[in-house]
């Protein structure tokens, strides 16, 4: 049993407990490269770590709660929340830490270090984990040190992690990870040297900063870059940047600061430092015999050595590894603030017009050929728009996770989800939706005229009032009875808008929403306290965004959901007006340009919609408790009502379980009504789960075949602590 | 020897050893048998559970407290026939109450501490077996009783 092992003692048969990385440091230690001091923590550490805190059996049944294929990316990333957690708040039991402690305080002292994911599995030539595992930068104190490595610990089980292995091939019971603890070279110059151009054999590329290593590595310092022969080592060329930020140590971590003047003007490393840099990297090459990517740093013109590893996209030669978009599930607060820019600033507003701009139109006035040619025009316009929601706003969703992620590093609370109820505090537009709606029910609660006129459907006789009312909200907010991106599921009338307000208005108000803001106040105070001087502004900064972003998540689809509708409207025309025609002569040329145009959008508008897969059940199973995701506290019972098509919900009576394949905002309308939720999509920061934590209601996500399991009419019991449905009242 | 204490002992390793039980229920005379995972106290008086309370388990189990466990020593293999040990606990099932909870689950969870989650959420029940007696099997065929007078 080796805990941990000096980079010096380090032999070849510890290959295996020390990682690749910690491996890589030791060839070159021992062959005379300047190295920074180092340790490395070996991955029987871990294996006891997990054994005794009761985490390795913990992790299986997290991983193993449903078949890892049935899960979506965001149960994954909910998955690795819970495992990050776990690891968060289970320090390292005292025997173990007794081990690692004093060969750290003798080494580094009250120095910073660095410390490094180096997991077995990790730079292979076959598999490159770089980036996906968590390394951390300038920590000091033995505490810290360890509360670091748990977090390298955790990092072997990222949504990112997760999904690069699954996709791989390897096996997750197996993953282990050592971590190695470097000091931190405080170095003026730094960068990575490629021994091999990726994209021309010939050739090694240099890049380089002002600064710490980070900014280079995770994109935020835009480098130098120089491109030198591989044979004759001379600097082909030179790519200057426009040098504005170095990222620097700070009193915890590091910070991105503006670079002074003099630095600016001028490139980090001269021809010589360039060709020194690659001399070294070459000779690292011929030590591990295959192409490196070498990372380095100068500090007083003494070039260090931080770490070195095989370039894997040029020894697999694959070219469909997709570690470059598990990598891109996790944005910096950078670019998710660009984004949020440009999602209030342009992209809403520019929606917001869009639908305006149609709807002036009045369509009763088109000649046929022209309304043929607005479809066409409105078509285009919902479907630009689905695009850029797909590939603008559901990133900017991230702004939740990344949230998320800082909340619980600092709090480590017991629910890892508690930091949602931080968020909690903003008025989406489907809860002023669900407001109007029970202002509306209140009015028929107390007048039992206007009660009886729309149970007899006498809705023409109501008073104007209440009809201009009707109207307001459904201009608003549609009719109730389409999806978003679906318009094959509409009702196209207010009939199902009055069966609901009639349900609404036959129970008491619901409270509306169960949110306290006095709570709000008492976290958000305890999640900033743990922030000091700059750091707190960063914190009350990165709070709005995951606010904004978490508004977003339900406020996009409603803005979505106005274009559509407009849409919508031009095709009730055109049927309407085909409709006429073939009453008064069958085979009018005019009406045949309006089915031409219905028939090719019948065909465009059936995209392949992600949330929704028809389960062909074949033989008959009954099933009793079903596993998903804790999508809301709380448990309920009661009579499921599964919602297969939008028009399912004007049925949907108070006190019902909502059973759907994916709850969308334009639907949660019925959730004041309802009892539960249980939804096939999985995820936490689903709209599902939103809505149910708005409401207080006990929700479960991620049943796969909900709505094809569950039947209307069957008794249910939601159980949203522990993600679990019971079906039935357990007859034998 | 103290066969007595032997016994005891025996008993105590086999309920240290095993991580399930079978629990046997009923409801409307239908026996239902499932598997807890248990813990047993070292006095070998009670033996604890837990269970969502939407379960039939612990339905069957509100409706009659009536209940047998069965926790046993073998690996699937033949030699189980001559060397693994059977017990048969017949007892009393109730749900610990809010007060004496905390210490047990605490002791529970020194047994099964990956199932901290599970234990933790509001919706599960401890159940606490307080056994009459146990029927202990061993090389096939021997059957040795062991009742309590509580």
């Amino acid at each position: 049993m080796k805990w941990i092992l000096s980079a010096e003692d380090i032999q070849h048969e510890d290959r295996q407990r020390v990682g690749g990385k910690g491996y890589a440091l030791t060839v070159l230690a021992k062959n005379g490269f300047q190295i920074p001091e180092t340790l490395c923590i070996s991955s029987d550490t871990y294996q006891q770590y997990v054994e005794h805190t009761g985490l390795r059996e913990r992790i299986q049944l997290e991983l193993h709660r449903k078949d890892f294929k049935e899960m979506r990316w965001e149960e994954i990333w909910d998955c690795a929340t819970r495992i990050r957690n776990m690891f968060l708040r289970k320090p390292i039991p005292d025997h173990i830490a007794k081990c690692l402690k004093p060969a750290i305080r003798s080494r580094f002292k009250d120095n910073p270090v660095a410390v490094r994911s180096s997991a077995p599995e990790e730079d292979t030539a076959e598999a490159s984990f770089a980036g996906l595992h968590e390394s951390f930068i300038n920590i000091s104190g033995i505490d810290a040190i360890l509360e670091h490595v748990r977090k390298v610990w955790a990092s072997l089980w990222s949504d990112a992690a997760l999904l690069y292995r699954q996709e791989i091939g390897l096996s997750v019971e197996k993953s282990t990870m050592a971590v190695v603890i470097q000091a931190v070279v405080p170095g003026d110059r730094s960068g990575v040297a490629f021994t091999q151009n990726p994209n021309d054999a010939s050739q090694g590329v240099i890049e380089s900063v002002y600064g710490l290593n980070q900014g280079l590595v995770d994109g935020t310092v835009e480098p130098d870059q120089w491109v030198l022969d591989r044979k004759t080592r001379r600097i082909i060329s030179h790519t200057p940047a426009t040098r504005r930020f170095w990222i620097v140590p700070s009193d915890q971590g590091v910070e991105l600061n503006p670079l002074p003047d003099t630095m600016s003007r001028m490139p980090p490393l001269n021809d010589e430092e360039t060709r020194e840099v690659f001399n070294q990297a070459r000779r690292a090459e011929d030590f591990f015999g295959r192409p490196q990517d070498v990372e380095w740093t100068y500090r007083d013109r003494s070039l260090i050595v931080l770490q070195s590893r095989p370039i894997t996209t040029l020894a697999s030669g694959k070219t469909d590894d997709k570690r470059g978009w598990y990598l891109s599930l996790h944005r910096s607060l950078e670019n998710l603030k660009s984004l949020r820019k440009k999602i209030e600033g342009k992209l809403i507003p520019a929606m917001i017009a869009a639908a305006e701009e149609m709807a002036v139109t009045d369509l009763t006035l088109l000649p046929d050929r022209s309304l043929a040619e607005e479809i066409k025009h409105r078509w285009e316009i919902n479907h630009k728009w689905v695009n850029i929601y797909w590939d603008e706003f559901i990133p900017f969703a991230h702004g939740v996770r990344l949230f998320g992620q800082v909340y619980n590093d600092a709090i480590k609370p017991e629910d890892p989800y508690e930091f949602v109820d931080l968020l909690t505090q903003t008025q989406m537009a489907s809860l002023e939706r669900n407001q109007m709606l029970e202002d509306l029910a209140e009015q028929i609660r107390n007048h039992p005229q206007l009660t009886a006129q729309l149970q007899k459907g006498l809705y023409a006789e109501t008073a104007p009032d209440f009809r201009t009312q009707i109207d307001t909200f459904v201009r608003k907010y549609g009719d109730l009875s389409c999806a978003v991106t679906g318009g094959s599921q509409c009702a196209q009338d207010t009939e199902p808008l009055i069966q609901i307000l009639l349900e609404m208005a036959n129970h008491p108000r619901a409270p509306a929403g169960l949110r306290d803001s006095g709570k709000v106040e008492i976290l958000k105070e305890k999640f900033l306290s743990y922030f000091g001087g700059e750091q707190r502004a960063q914190a009350v900064e990165l709070l709005e965004l995951a606010r904004t972003s978490y508004q977003l998540r339900d406020d996009d689809n409603i803005y979505l959901g106005r274009i559509e509708a407009q849409l919508l409207a031009a095709l009730r025309e055109a049927r309407q007006r085909i409709k006429n025609t073939r009453i008064r002569e069958p085979g009018d040329s005019t009406s045949t340009e309006l089915e031409a145009v219905l028939a090719d959008l019948d065909h465009r508008v059936k995209m392949p919609n992600p949330y929704r897969q028809e389960t062909g059940a074949t033989f008959h199973i009954k099933p009793r408790q079903l596993i998903g995701q804790p999508g809301g506290p709380g448990i309920a019972s009661g009579t499921a009502r599964v919602v297969r098509q939008h028009a399912d919900l004007a049925d949907f009576k108070y006190g019902e379980v909502l059973v759907c394949d994916a709850v969308d905002p334009n639907m949660t309308f019925v959730v004041p009504l309802a009892c539960a939720l249980v939804e096939r999509r999985g995820g936490m920061l689903i709209h599902g789960a939103i809505i149910a934590r708005e409401y207080g209601l006990p929700c479960v996500t991620g049943i796969p075949d909900a709505t094809a399991l569950i039947e209307t009419g069957d008794k249910i019991t939601v159980d949203g602590y522990m993600g679990m449905v019971t079906i039935g009242t357990g007859e034998i | 020897m103290d066969k007595s204490h032997d016994i005891q002992q025996r008993l105590r390793e086999l309920f240290e050893s095993q991580q399930l039980a079978v629990l046997a229920t009923h409801r409307s005379g239908q026996p239902y048998a499932s598997l807890v995972a248990f813990y047993a106290t070292e006095d070998l008086k009670h033996l604890f559970f837990v269970t969502p309370r939407t379960t039939r388990k612990f339905e069957n189990l509100k409706a009659d407290s009536r209940v047998s466990l069965l926790v046993n020593s073998s690996t699937n293999q033949t030699l189980d026939f001559h060397r693994a040990v059977s017990v048969t606990v017949v007892g009393n099932a109730t749900e610990v109450d809010s007060v004496e909870r905390q210490p047990i689950l605490e002791q529970y969870l020194k047994k099964h501490p990956h199932l901290e989650d599970f234990v933790r959420s509001p919706s599960c029940a401890l159940v606490r077996v307080s056994a009459t007696s146990y029927f202990m099997v061993q090389n096939f065929q021997n059957v040795l009783e062991l009742h309590f007078s509580q």
